[in-house]
């Protein structure tokens, strides 16, 4: 049996070395005279474990890690090319734990194979959603996917069939499928591995919303912070129209999509859907006033599709087994399975995907081992900085959007970022307004002007003065933000702010704790 | 050829290339900075002209965008990423240390010319904080020292 090595090319593992230890594997090797085949995969997002370097054996994929370059001879004398005992030896990738215990839908491709290879995605089931799809009347693929329950991935969590269905029943020439990957919540990675592991799955997904909803063009809007994702989908993209997976014809349907990749410039709000369109039109990233809908009046004024880069590699595997396959994870009306990203001060930081209904205790205990740091959890900001911070008392809430919207927090795109007891909250939440003001669109008044207003009064509260005056004015100030910004940054910036608060007084140089606002 | 003369050639290229493109100014500044590592002023009238804008519509979209940048940049560019998940891992003193280390604040670039320093608000590496990027390259659970060394690496190879 030839010799198979696996080295993850996912831009988070070469982050921390993976290229040397690839490099140094084809050296070493060469100079034992040892034949192997070197795999750059996508990453399996067992990330303390990267550079998690996996060999295939006769009893499946043995992983060793975290592996630095320096290891590599050392495995090499442990014969670890056929599965040998070394300290780094992990077992069999597929039955560790933090793997095993995941309901992988989305990501069940994911730091398989060579991202790239149009082959080995249609090995592991890719475009079998597509070829059903294709056999589809569209109120089909739309009930399809109303009938999974799957909702908006980005955050908002609106129901993607309802979007689908408005955008097919409104007629126009010209319609669009949009992509949002401006994945800029902090503490969330789940798009960019999509994108970099996995990319036919969102290519796949947006094909089939295109033949759905009767839109022949789609743009993939992707955050210029991501270089390793644009490489990777226009090499995928490149590859699709070669085999007739993009084009005129899709697979000789007669249908017609065409896909192509465009960068954002650094800016949070062109996450806002409506200030992606505008950016996409080639201007500033000014917040629309909605109505009109996109699904109605999108981009160039035409019915738009927007949807994340999660909802639309969902859609794939929802046409391949059905929507009640899909529906049949999760609870209350969360159906499916949430991608959560463990980040922060995390013993083992990674990708979890899970079926709704999981406890946030179980995520950052069963899986997250406790704090990196080995000191007491004191908070944790679920949902981006836009997310509130939850204390310990909060940990039991169920990953369920009306579970955690019930108490004042928000699930987004399921980024959870952990502190530990020597975080200061109140230096976060100055932080949180900071960023919002240099976030800001500035069409909005609240946004743009109550951000400033806002990290000025934190200023002052840290500084201890006037906190008696001053903390009322920073609650008013949080109302104005709350019901009187045009979109979510604005609007929902006062929700880690006032989480700090409310929960952590302390940190704010009040005594007791205060009432919820 | 002088520089300004280089500069229009280059731009000349990158506006037929892509102006017929739906929504074009933002591919064209994007190639305009690949290509020059930055926007020029100079360059704002002749987009304007491709493009059927007006000076002001250009120069709005640029000053809008934290990526684009009207001024050369140093040699090479590091984003040091200011979020919640690297400030959870120690990201504040990084921060702290490379700007002491350089000698600069954000958006400055060295006496030398060999770094120009940016914040990021997310590189995506939140499971292996702190990170940074220096232009494409990212790095991951970066501690001072580690910053230290890379640096060096980075002055041997330039």
């Amino acid at each position: 049996m030839s010799i198979t090595i696996y080295v993850p090319c996912d831009s988070s593992a070469v982050s921390i070395g993976a290229d040397r230890v690839a490099k140094a594997i084809s050296k070493e090797a060469e100079k034992r005279n040892i034949t192997i085949q070197l795999i750059r995969n996508g990453s399996r997002g067992l990330y303390w474990l990267e550079p998690l370097v996996e060999v295939l054996t006769e009893e499946g994929r043995k992983a060793y890690g975290p592996v630095q370059a320096a290891d590599v001879a050392s495995l090499f004398d442990a014969n670890f090319t056929e599965g040998g005992a070394h300290p780094l030896y992990l077992g069999l990738t597929e039955e560790l734990d933090y793997l095993k215990k995941q309901q992988r839908l989305t990501f069940a491709r994911i730091g398989i194979t060579d991202p790239v290879s149009l082959e080995d995605y249609i090995k592991l089931d890719g475009y079998k959603g597509l070829s059903n799809a294709l056999n589809q009347s569209q109120g089909e693929i739309v009930k399809a996917v109303t009938d999974s329950g799957l909702r908006g991935r980005g955050g908002a969590a609106f129901p993607t069939g309802i979007k689908w269905n408005t955008v097919l029943n409104t007629p126009s020439e010209q319609k669009y499928i949009i992509c949002n990957a401006d994945e800029g919540d902090s503490g969330t990675f789940s798009d960019r591995m999509v994108m970099e592991s996995d990319p036919f799955v969102l290519i796949e997904g947006m094909t089939i919303a295109g033949i759905a909803v009767g839109a022949t063009q789609g743009y993939i809007y992707l955050r210029v912070e991501y270089p390793h994702a644009h490489i990777a989908l226009n090499t995928a993209i490149q590859k699709a129209y070669e085999a007739g997976y993009l084009g005129d014809d899709i697979q000789g349907s007669g249908k017609a999509f065409h896909l192509e990749v465009r960068l954002g410039a650094g800016a949070y709000v062109c996450g806002e859907e409506t200030s992606l369109m505008e950016s996409l039109e080639g201007k500033r990233g000014l917040v629309r006033f909605k109505p009109p809908l996109p699904a109605i009046s999108g981009l160039f004024g035409k019915p738009t599709v927007v949807n994340n880069v999660i909802s639309l590699a969902s859609v794939p595997i929802i046409l391949d087994k059905g929507g009640d396959y899909y529906r049949d994870f999760g609870m209350g009306r969360s159906r499916g399975t949430l991608p959560l990203q463990l980040a922060g001060n995390i013993k083992h930081a990674g990708l979890v995907e899970l079926a709704f209904g999981a406890t946030l205790r179980e995520l950052l205990y069963d899986f997250g081992g406790g704090s990196a740091s080995g000191r007491p959890i004191k908070a944790v900001q679920v949902g981006g900085p836009l997310g509130a911070y939850l204390p310990e008392s909060q940990f039991d809430t169920p990953l369920d959007y009306e579970a955690f919207a019930a108490n004042w927090t928000v699930l987004g795109h399921g980024g959870v970022v952990v502190f530990d007891d020597t975080a200061n909250m109140a230096e976060l939440a100055r932080y949180n307004m900071e960023f919002c003001a240099i976030e800001s669109c500035g069409k909005c008044t609240p946004c743009r002007i109550g951000s400033t207003r806002g990290y000025e009064v934190m200023d002052d509260i840290i500084a201890g003065k006037e906190l008696g005056r001053n903390i009322p004015l920073l609650r008013d100030l949080c109302n104005t933000l709350l019901n009187g910004s045009l979109c979510a940054l604005g609007g929902m910036t006062p929700y880690p702010v006032l989480s700090a608060l409310n929960h952590f007084p302390e940190d704010f140089g009040l005594n007791e704790k205060v009432n919820a606002a | 050829m002088t520089e300004s003369t280089t500069i229009q050639a280059a731009l000349q290229t990158i506006i037929t290339a892509l102006k017929d493109k739906p929504g074009a100014l933002l591919p064209i500044l994007h190639a305009v900075q690949d290509e020059l590592g930055y926007v020029p002023v100079d360059s704002v009238p002749t987009i304007a002209k491709a493009l059927n804008l007006s000076r002001a519509e250009v120069h709005g979209v640029i000053s809008f965008y934290h990526y684009f940048r009207d001024t050369p940049p140093g040699k090479q560019t590091i984003h040091v990423c200011r979020a919640e998940s690297c400030q959870a891992m120690g990201g504040k003193h990084l921060e702290k240390h490379i700007k002491e280390s350089l000698g600069i604040d954000y958006h400055e670039t060295t006496q030398d010319g060999k770094f120009s320093l940016e914040p990021v608000y997310c590189l995506g590496n939140c499971a292996c904080s702190p990170a940074i990027q220096i232009d494409h390259d990212v790095y991951g659970r970066v501690s001072t020292d580690t910053f230290d060394r890379i640096i060096n690496e980075t002055e041997e190879l330039a």
